[in-house]
């Protein structure tokens, strides 16, 4: 087990070097000079020299190359010009916040998707069919910002019901002690009911947002792998056998129709974590999707050079879980692998 | 096979029964709230962008960088507050008061402040003519905007500081200039706790700056208690401080709402204070629905123009520009882009002006057979094309403007192609000074018609002189009127204003546009709010009742 995680990891470091140099040079190929910028207004040409200077963007590339992958082998990721902060500080502690609002939006996404998809299934053809279809196309189509700002105009401006869109917290409470960065797990550590329920209120809406867009992918394919499953000759065989209809369909059809769900929960999740900047903009919710592009517009490249290493480092190890995963649903799939 | 199976089927239900477990919680043990201070003693700002740095002397600090160093930092003067016409309270350009100073006295060459003994810095440290000494050394030595803002003034070297003795600072003139008092009045020249910064200081950062970006080591009227760049900020009131009478808020917090949207709705509902960003249709609609009380103050020496390139042709023929500026849509700007939230700058008596009130109208009118005859005129009457460029960052406004141009001079047979640049990207463009043609905004702090012109028409060419406009009369009229007024005579002064003024508008290197207002929105019961020449909240003056 642990020779292959390890012969896995082993391929991924080619993809990781091309990363790292691909963002590095994107970087610096982009328009807008950070010199320029920090200079700020009265600017003089020698100002933004010395500014130049002081950011070590005189330097030609290779030799700042070279720094920049030394700094890494140290764990220094740089830091932000715009916020002066450590960019490894701030994406330690901006990850959690996204993390645990993808996280609880796919929990929400798969507690709705996944019986929509199995009843979709089940009774083709009939209304419930159309509404899954309905539901998903709905979903995906309508943009994420959309549905955030329709959400709080509807449950917060007109009805009420939901809490200001104000952040991760109420301005009245401290956050709890940062174990692991998620709120409610923090918090619950901390048995700190109060602040549970506080970061919970704030989490439902845009959560919701989220996974209003991430039910399709999983509805669907949960139908279609469910469909396939259903006219096998096992399920034939389960159903002449006399078993109820339900260990037929769930024992039997559904825990076999899960790998290719798996697969696009792994996919939704990556995508979810960087497209949900939107939903950060609209929630003012702390995440690394607006650091990264907030970073970006300000010409600032640590953070965006940070930003993508993460994104690609957690891909891969989620990848890697998954598969993981397959071996642990189907032994089939471990014993071949 | 059958152990593996029932290790696999094992760990499914062990896995999901940890999930279920830790979903219902834990046992409902009541702890203490977290509830911070009450509702009424604290101010909820809701804002686009929080600062990026808490010091104005620092390396690129933005305008909301700008306001923290303004409370919780101390100046030796303060500009006093006046009641407009309308009601409104407004910084009063004239008159200075001493903060830190408690007596100012104006000699020849020179002024000798005398500080208040009881002062201290919010970590106990008694305040020192050193510490002002070491402060503004720093403002003119660190470089950039900071410094640029002092040498406004004439405060450009550290030999005109001198702390005569612990409680008493001088400041020689090198020059005679009336901005010299009103500069010492502007965020820039804060005083620092010297000795506290001085420990954070490396051989690589003589200054402390980096300490410095995101601690507050002032004097002022509020601290800075916790900091998260990009989410929030928050202030606690400096029960020690001398400036003034202490401020009736306990604590301030800034939260950073990217979504205009949401911004408003937060107003509407009441859940936020204060905001003051929003775009000009919704302050104008929420004036009008009446719920949320909407203050609008035109923004002093300032104004929205179109600029174009005076070096380079097409632009460096004046009878074209004159052509541009009889062809802008000017009402229908006021109208769709300003929601009538601006005072006009269009429509004047004559570009040749009589009085010296800054900014005024120009002569010019829409008037398209005008500007056709003047192309005529400039031998282009075939047309041209050429692009328009405007900040994205300030999109809201400039888009419309930029659009309604575009309309309009393609009726007189210009064909422009609009040209969005990033905001980060806006600087690098103006200092390029390559574009043709833009819409663009400026505003001075010293409120005065000399400071307006050093900056955008003086043949020093600075970075906000986008027309690239030189002309040796301007410069002679400008300093004329810097250094008449400087000893006192009106009369030459009034000449000179009223000619660089005329020049100005009879050349239009660059074309006013409207005086636009600074909006902001608060509850109904939050009062004190005052208008300042840089824009940024001053909580010292607020109350929430």
């Amino acid at each position: 087990m642990l020779a292959k995680i390890g012969r896995r990891l082993l391929t991924v470091v080619p993809t990781i070097i091309g990363v790292i140099i691909v963002t590095f040079m994107l970087t610096r190929v982009l328009p807008g000079d950070p010199a320029i910028y920090f200079a700020g207004p009265a600017a003089t040409p020698q100002s933004i020299a010395e500014i130049r200077k002081t950011l070590g963007l005189d330097r030609p590339l290779p030799v700042q190359f070279v720094h920049y992958v030394d700094d890494l082998a140290h764990g220094d990721l740089g830091n932000s010009l715009s916020t002066g902060q450590s960019v490894v500080t701030e994406i330690a502690s901006r990850l959690p916040a996204s993390a645990e609002l993808t996280l609880f939006a796919l929990v929400i996404s798969m507690a709705v998707a996944v019986p929509l998809g199995i009843l979709a299934a089940v009774r083709q053809g009939s209304w419930i069919d159309h509404i899954c279809r309905i539901v998903a196309t709905a979903g995906v189509s309508l943009p994420v910002f959309f549905t955030g700002l329709l959400l709080v105009y509807v449950f917060y401006f007109l009805l009420g019901w939901a809490p200001a869109p104000i952040g991760r917290l109420d301005v009245f409470y401290t956050p709890p002690t940062d174990y692991t960065g998620f709120y409610l797990i923090d918090g619950l550590l901390d048995l700190d009911v109060d602040t549970v329920w506080a970061a919970l209120k704030q989490l439902i809406l845009p959560a919701l947002t989220l996974g209003i867009f991430a039910l399709a992918p999983i509805a669907r394919m949960t139908r279609a792998s469910m469909l396939a499953l259903l006219t096998s000759d096992f399920v034939r065989t389960a159903r002449a056998s006399g078993l109820s209809n339900r260990t037929v369909i769930i024992t039997y059809a559904f825990r076999n129709a899960m790998l290719p769900v798996i697969t696009t929960l792994g996919m939704v999740f990556s995508f979810l974590l960087g497209a949900n900047v939107l939903v950060e903009k609209v929630f003012a919710w702390p995440g690394i999707g607006s650091y990264a592009v907030e970073a970006l517009i300000a010409s600032d490249f640590a953070p965006v050079q940070g930003f993508v290493l993460t994104m690609a480092i957690l891909y891969v190890v989620l990848n890697l879980a998954i598969d993981m995963l397959y071996g642990v649903i189907d032994p089939r799939v471990r014993l071949e692998g | 096979m059958k152990r593996a199976g029932i290790k696999r089927r094992d760990i499914l239900k062990s896995t999901v029964a940890l999930a279920a477990g830790s979903a219902l919680g834990a046992p409902a043990v009541w702890s203490t709230a977290h509830a911070a201070p009450a509702r009424n003693e604290t101010l909820l700002l809701v804002t686009e962008n929080g600062p990026n740095n808490l010091d104005i002397q620092g390396l690129g600090t933005n305008r909301p960088g700008y306001e923290a160093s303004w409370n919780c930092y101390d100046r030796l003067i303060r500009n006093a507050t006046k009641t407009l016409p309308d009601g409104t309270l407004s910084y009063d350009r004239d008159k200075l008061n001493p903060e830190l100073a408690e007596d100012m006295k104006v000699d020849d060459m020179s002024v000798t402040f005398k500080l208040k003994k009881n002062a201290t810095f919010q970590d106990g440290k008694p305040v020192t003519a050193k510490d002002v000494k070491w402060s503004f050394d720093r403002a003119v030595t660190v470089g950039g905007f900071p410094t640029a803002q002092m040498q406004a003034g004439s405060l450009n070297k550290p030999e005109q500081f001198v702390a005569v003795d612990d409680h008493t600072f001088r400041v020689d003139f090198v020059q005679k200039d009336r901005l010299t008092l009103p500069d010492l009045a502007v965020i820039v020249p804060g005083i620092y706790n010297s000795e506290l910064v001085k420990q954070h200081a490396t051989a690589a950062d003589p200054w402390g700056l980096d300490y410095t970006k995101s601690n507050t080591a002032g004097s002022g009227p509020f601290k800075v208690v916790s900091w998260k760049p990009g989410v929030e900020l928050t202030y606690e009131r400096n029960e020690t401080w001398v400036g003034g009478t202490l401020p009736e808020l306990k604590r301030v917090i800034w939260r950073t709402i990217p979504s205009p949207g949401n911004r408003r709705a937060l107003m509407e509902r009441g859940d936020a204070d204060i905001s003051f960003d929003l775009p000009a249709k919704d302050f104008s609609e929420m004036k009008q629905a009446g719920k949320v009380k909407i203050i609008s103050t035109p923004i002093s020496n300032g104004m929205y123009s179109v600029e174009m390139n005076v070096k380079e042709p097409p632009f460096n023929n004046e009878k074209l520009r004159q052509a541009l500026a009889y062809a802008m849509p000017y009402q229908k700007i006021m109208d769709a882009a300003m929601f009538g939230l601006a005072k006009p700058l269009f429509g004047g008596k004559s570009n040749q002006v009589s009085s010296i009130d800054w900014p005024q109208p120009t002569g010019y009118v829409t008037d398209l057979a005008k500007a056709k005859a003047l192309m005529k005129e400039a031998g282009v009457g075939d047309g041209l094309s050429t692009t328009l460029s405007f900040d994205l960052g300030d999109g809201v406004t400039c888009q419309p403007i930029a659009e309604l141009v575009q309309e309009s001079l393609g009726q007189i047979g210009i064909q422009t192609t609009i040209n969005k640049i990033p905001g980060s990207n806006w600087r690098s463009e103006m200092a390029k000074k390559s574009m043709p043609l833009m819409v663009n905004f400026f505003s001075g702090w010293l409120d005065y018609p000399e400071y307006f012109f050093f900056w955008c028409y003086d043949g020093a060419n600075r970075i906000f002189n986008t027309p690239s406009y030189q002309s040796k009369d301007m410069d002679a009229l400008i300093a004329g009127a810097r250094q008449s007024i400087a000893v006192g005579d009106t009369a030459t002064y009034t000449k000179d204003v009223e000619g660089f003024i005329s020049q100005a508008y009879t050349e239009v290197p660059r074309i006013p546009l409207c005086q636009p207002n600074l909006s902001v929105a608060t509850q109904q019961n939050i009062s004190g709010y005052t208008y300042w020449f840089h824009r940024q909240l001053d909580y010292r003056s607020i109350r929430k009742a």
